[in-house]
């Protein structure tokens, strides 16, 4: 019990006296995820408006294949992104593994398809609303797509923040294809994994509560978008 | 005023549309010259939205035709405007909203500018143009609604049901504004239930009961002695408001 209290005394000197060794993790962790989101939010939101405006044949197959994706298990995500960059794999020439690049490449399959998920639905429900006025005034399906992406901006917001909440608080994909190499590859997630397992609990304990702390300001961040959002609906 | 050949008369011919097996419009033929302002009266359900839909392209018949004057479909379509019963203003000013539709239609930049502060200023919007559009209140939102469909300067105008969510003074100012608009040049063709707003806007009334025309007149021979018997009964219906 009291190595316990010991160690969360610890984490709070660590916290407090912002601690190099911390920050640097934090910095990487928020680099990596970052890079991913801004590269899934690029693609995601264009693609989930796309799959909500345009009629195609298998788009109803491309949607239910999209929400499985959604469900990708980070470990499996980073297996494939592992095998893909290894020496062997097609993509081994990169030299990409156990880089933050391949953290970032194996971040972004997985959270795009949440972003493009989200958004989907999102634009979807907005093109019930605006198809005729649209329609109407003379826009084509590509062009209603921008119109709409723009006029949903605050929904997709949250979209995104969904989104970097998955990347930054998931482990299996990073250890795999990052390796968890300390100052290069290491990011709370894995070491609180590492930190855990070799009984140093007061790091692994502060970078604990400094995903806390960001999983709480994103979600403060999407409650308060969410209400401005109903204000002006 | 109009700069080139008309796209009017529209002619609707053996007009059918149906959803689920079951026929929800027509068989229905109707000739629309524009010369007047015309009013599609009904109950609801009647058809009266379908009518305009159709009309205005956004929803294909089950069968027969919507043909106007003109043959080129891209003119058709850009010579027209529809003025919705709920306005969709997008997320953005007023005057944004008119300047979206504007660059829309492929009129030029330079010119958007000056043919937005027309409009808004003959719809009393001009002091509110650079507020957000959703935060205006139902009777200007509808008003920007008609400011963005005149903006565009169509040779006809469909309005569904334009104040049927209006209070009566915000209702008013619509019915004038509409009247203006006729009056510069652009074809009404008005959709109601409100035997008021169309005795006061008609000149030339189609009646439509279970998706089918049950009359087609000028506005003074329909009010003051229907053909047929569900047009005195709907009549009659106003008379024991």
């Amino acid at each position: 019990m009291t190595d316990l209290l010991e160690a969360f005394e610890t984490a709070f000197r660590l916290l407090l006296s912002f601690d190099a060794g911390l920050l640097e993790i934090v910095g990487l962790s928020l680099r990596v995820s970052l890079t991913a989101l801004g590269l899934a939010t690029v693609v995601g939101l264009p693609l989930g408006g796309a799959l909500a405006v345009f009629r195609f044949r298998g788009r109803g197959v491309a949607v239910v294949a999209l929400n499985t994706m959604m469900g990708l298990p980070p470990v499996v995500v980073g297996l494939l992104v592992y095998l893909a960059l290894s020496r062997s794999g097609p993509l081994g020439g990169w030299g990409l593994l156990f880089t933050p690049s391949a953290m970032v490449i194996a971040q972004f399959l997985l959270i795009t398809p949440i972003v493009a998920s989200l958004a989907r639905q999102v634009i979807a429900d907005l093109w019930v609303e605006y198809e005729e006025q649209l329609r109407s005034l003379g826009a084509t399906s590509s062009r209603a797509l921008p119109t709409l992406l723009w006029d949903a901006r605050q929904s997709l917001l949250t979209a995104v923040l969904a989104g970097f909440g998955r990347a930054i608080a998931e482990v299996g994909a990073v250890i795999i294809v990052g390796g968890n190499i300390a100052h290069v590859t290491r990011v709370m997630t894995t070491a609180i994994a590492l930190e855990t397992s070799k009984g140093d609990l007061p790091l692994a304990l502060a970078l604990g509560i400094v995903l806390l702390l960001l999983s709480m300001a994103i979600n403060a961040i999407a409650s308060v978008l969410t209400a401005r959002g109903e204000q002006l609906a | 005023m109009r700069a080139s050949r008309s796209i009017l008369p529209l002619r609707l011919s053996g007009l059918t549309w149906e959803r689920g097996g079951e026929q929800l419009l027509g068989p229905l033929d109707l000739e629309l010259d524009g010369e007047n302002r015309v009013v599609v009266l009904g109950p609801n359900g009647a058809g009266k939205s379908l009518l305009l839909r159709l009309a205005h392209g956004l929803i294909a018949p089950s069968s027969g035709s919507v043909a106007w004057e003109e043959p080129d479909p891209r003119r058709q379509r850009s010579r027209q405007a529809m003025v919705f019963d709920r306005a969709v203003l997008l997320r953005r000013s007023a005057r944004a909203n008119v300047e979206y539709a504007l660059a829309l239609r492929g009129v030029a930049a330079v010119e958007r500018g000056a043919r937005t502060d027309e409009v808004l200023e003959q719809t009393g919007l001009l002091d509110l143009a650079n507020r957000a559009a959703r935060a205006l209140s139902a009777g200007e939102q509808q008003r920007l609604a008609l400011a963005r469909a005149w903006a565009l300067r169509p040779e006809i105008l469909f309005l569904d049901e334009p104040t049927a969510s209006l209070d009566p003074a915000a209702a008013r100012r619509i019915e004038q504004l509409i009247l203006q608009i006729r009056e510069a040049g652009t074809a009404i063709i008005l959709t109601t239930h409100d035997l008021g707003l169309a005795r006061r806007i008609a000149e030339e009334v189609v009646f439509l009961y279970r998706g089918r025309v049950l009359e087609h007149a000028a506005a003074s021979v329909f009010f003051e002695a229907p053909a047929t018997r569900e047009a005195r009964a709907f009549l009659q219906g106003d008379l024991t408001w």
